[in-house]
């Protein structure tokens, strides 16, 4: 079911609630059981995220550089919390957990690419990208 | 025509590799120079990247780290390059780094094409499997046994024996699974292979399968390694485009991709999510190896495990098994991440002290200040203080001083680390992971949580800790899997060797 509901997500940038019976139904499974599957992993959304996405790594090594502090300092810029979208339906700010990129942290990945040493300046990039 | 090497990991990528590469392409056009840029995998000395290497006659010439801006420059007096540029770092394998490894199962890593199987070859590629055709099956589930591997997935489990099982288990179907969930903070040894050299992961398999009867094998690769997702896909068509997968060589690979679950990297979650389930640990037994995928014999095996087999095999057990200490044996690919000066994959065979490891090949921190704590093992890994740097790094040792080695992670932290906020953070890492199954973890971490606040806000500090010790005792007895039962670890070692940071008064806001 997993290469589904990411073909799915590719497509309309979530798993919408509609689909989750049309995959029930092909699958042969009850919508409880593919509902249940769908909000297991973090990564299927049932709402569309904004037009840009930053996956922020949380985990230890981005936290002994110093990426806690960073990460605070840009949602307090934007006015957002984690998992939120700008009021604009424009960027949403993730939180993840480890992007392998440890030994170059903190690191995070900007609509798929990865990007990492973040610095003051390289959020202050960010936000000039997304138009924030 | 001159070929200069660019690193295509993720990880150079990521701090601007592509940009280097397209501006050296560029620069050189302008200067009419004959340049052939190659993207390769890393090398994995992360201080230094991106870090680009140019052939000469005497062997290739590293420099890094590069940025685009210093591309002209570097160009500027044509080719040769400088070693005189202050950039230049010499030959790769001289700098210390490198040369105190023994590079076994990353010994093409960062040198070769990862998707040119006439390198992978030209390399060394396909030894093992054709030894291990020649040994015949016992003969090469005998080799993997003899060589002393063990699980490179964090149970240390001895791999031979788990092909042994697998192939005694009569079936009509069997199955290898390559674990390439690599959940772990800190590590980055699978997505460096899959990235660098995914043919060795495709032989390894494929050896797997011979060994113990199995014509399938899946890769299951966490969503968060986008850049090792695309290199495995195209090499396994590669592959098959040459024969070396599908109906003639009688082993077939499929990759799936996760969805951002830590907990599915635990072996029985992750075929359950295979099997298109939520991955909710399943009980043992039944093992794996003899119900696994679809209630069949699986190998599921961690991606480093399998890409040590082809090296096992081309250049026999006994050269493996020769390096290491005690019950650990061969070579381990430490990962130094986070704050610490020289961070990267430095692959050595067991028994170095986790002082060496930290102060001498790491270097220290980032930072400059000294270094405090340091996480080995990932989230479920003990923090260690510098009382304890004599510990070797070595499966029982660690186990000795209630902490594991895992997947190889070392995570560095200097002294401005609040042990209480990393303690608060295991906790609250296995409630937002927990899979669901046993209470103590996905209720006690969430009450855990809330008692390390507590005892951040300075609240009844004391007892506090004692709640907290209790649900970490309930944790570690009462769990199915070791992401509730392992919890306990980072915790408890962060209030025993750093005590002051749970009883220090603390400002108000500072609790948030
Ligand atoms: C919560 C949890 C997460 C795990 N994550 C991984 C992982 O990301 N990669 C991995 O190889 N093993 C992981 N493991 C260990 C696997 O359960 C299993 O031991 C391993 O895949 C066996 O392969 P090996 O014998 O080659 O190490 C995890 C275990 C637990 C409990
Ligand atoms: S310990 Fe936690 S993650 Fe492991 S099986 Fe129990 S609930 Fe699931
Ligand atoms: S901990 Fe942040 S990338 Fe690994
Ligand atoms: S389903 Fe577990 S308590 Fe209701």
């Amino acid at each position: 079911m997993l290469p589904i509901l990411h073909d799915l997500q590719a497509v309309f940038g979530c798993v919408p609630p509609a689909a989750v019976r049309l995959v029930a139904d092909a699958l042969n499974l009850t919508r409880a059981e593919v509902h249940g599957v769908v909000s297991f992993y973090h990564d299927f959304r049932e709402q569309p995220a904004g037009r840009h996405v930053l996956k922020l790594c949380r985990a230890e090594a981005c936290q002994s550089m110093d990426g806690e502090r960073l990460a605070r300092a840009f949602l307090d810029r934007l006015g957002v919390e984690w998992g939120d979208t700008t009021p604009d339906g424009r960027f949403t700010v993730e939180a993840t957990y480890c992007l392998g990129l440890c030994a170059c942290a903190p690191s995070a990945m900007l609509d798929g690419e990865p990007i990492a040493r973040l610095t003051q300046a390289s959020f202050d990039e960010i936000a000039r990208e997304v138009g924030q | 025509m001159t070929r200069i090497f660019v690193p295509r990991d993720a990880a150079a990528r990521a701090v601007g590799a592509d940009r280097v590469a397209t501006t050296i392409v560029q620069e050189a056009r302008r200067l009419g120079l004959a340049v052939d840029v190659v993207r390769t995998g890393s090398r994995g000395l992360f201080w230094l990247e991106p870090m680009i290497e140019v052939e000469t006659p005497g062997g290739r010439i590293a420099f890094g780290p590069m940025t685009a801006k210093d591309v002209p420059g570097l160009f500027a007096e044509g080719l040769p390059l400088s070693a005189a540029h202050p950039l230049c770092v010499g030959r790769p394998e001289d700098i210390p780094f490198l040369k105190r490894q023994t590079r076994i199962t990353f010994a093409r890593c960062g040198i070769i094409d990862p998707l040119s199987l006439a390198d992978y070859r030209a390399h060394g590629g396909y030894r093992g499997l054709e030894r291990a055709r020649s040994l015949g099956a016992a003969g090469t589930v005998d080799e993997v046994t003899k060589s002393g591997l063990r699980g490179r997935g964090g149970a240390g489990f001895p791999t031979g024996i788990k092909w042994k099982t697998v192939a005694d288990t009569a079936a009509d179907r069997k199955y290898i699974v390559c674990n390439a969930d690599e959940g772990d903070s800190g590590t980055y040894a699978d997505r460096m292979i899959m990235e660098g050299d995914p043919f060795l992961l495709i032989e390894g398999m494929t050896i797997a399968g011979f060994a113990v009867g199995a014509t399938k094998g899946y890769i299951y690769i966490r969503s968060e390694y986008p850049d090792a997702i695309r290199v495995m896909e195209r090499a396994t068509v590669l592959a098959e485009a040459e024969g070396l997968l599908g109906a003639e060589a009688k082993f077939d690979i499929e990759i799936r991709v996760g969805a951002g679950a830590y907990v599915c990297g635990e072996e029985t979650s992750l075929l359950e999510s295979l099997e298109g389930k939520r991955g909710q640990v399943r009980a043992k037994p039944p093992l794996p190896a003899h119900k696994g995928l679809f209630g069949k014999p699986t190998v599921i095996n961690n991606l480093i495990s399998l890409a040590t087999v082809p090296a096992i095999l081309a250049d026999g057990a006994k050269h493996y098994a020769d390096l290491g200490m005690g019950r650990s044996r061969g070579t381990m690919p430490i990962q130094l991440a986070g704050n610490v000066k020289h961070g990267g994959l430095f692959e050595a065979a067991f028994g170095l002290t986790l002082g060496e490891i930290v102060d001498d090949i790491g270097g220290g921190t980032a930072s400059g200040r000294p270094a405090r704590a340091v996480q080995v093992g990932g989230p479920l890994g003990a923090y260690f203080p510098r009382a304890l740097f004599d510990t070797p790094f070595d499966y029982e040792a660690f186990t000795a001083r209630d902490g594991l080695i895992g997947h190889g992670g070392v995570v560095v932290f200097d002294d401005s680390v609040d042990m209480a906020r990393q303690a608060r953070f295991a906790l609250e890492f296995c409630a937002i992971e927990s899979c669901g199954k046993c209470t103590p973890c996905r209720i006690g971490s969430v009450r855990g949580t809330e008692t390390m606040d507590k005892i951040i806000a300075g609240d009844r500090p004391e007892a506090n800790l004692a709640l907290i010790t209790d649900l970490c005792q309930t944790l570690k007895f009462g769990s199915l899997c070791a992401l509730g039962g392992f919890t306990p670890y980072p915790v408890m070692s962060a209030i025993k060797h750093f005590p002051e940071d749970f009883t220090r008064p603390r400002l108000a806001a500072a609790a948030e």
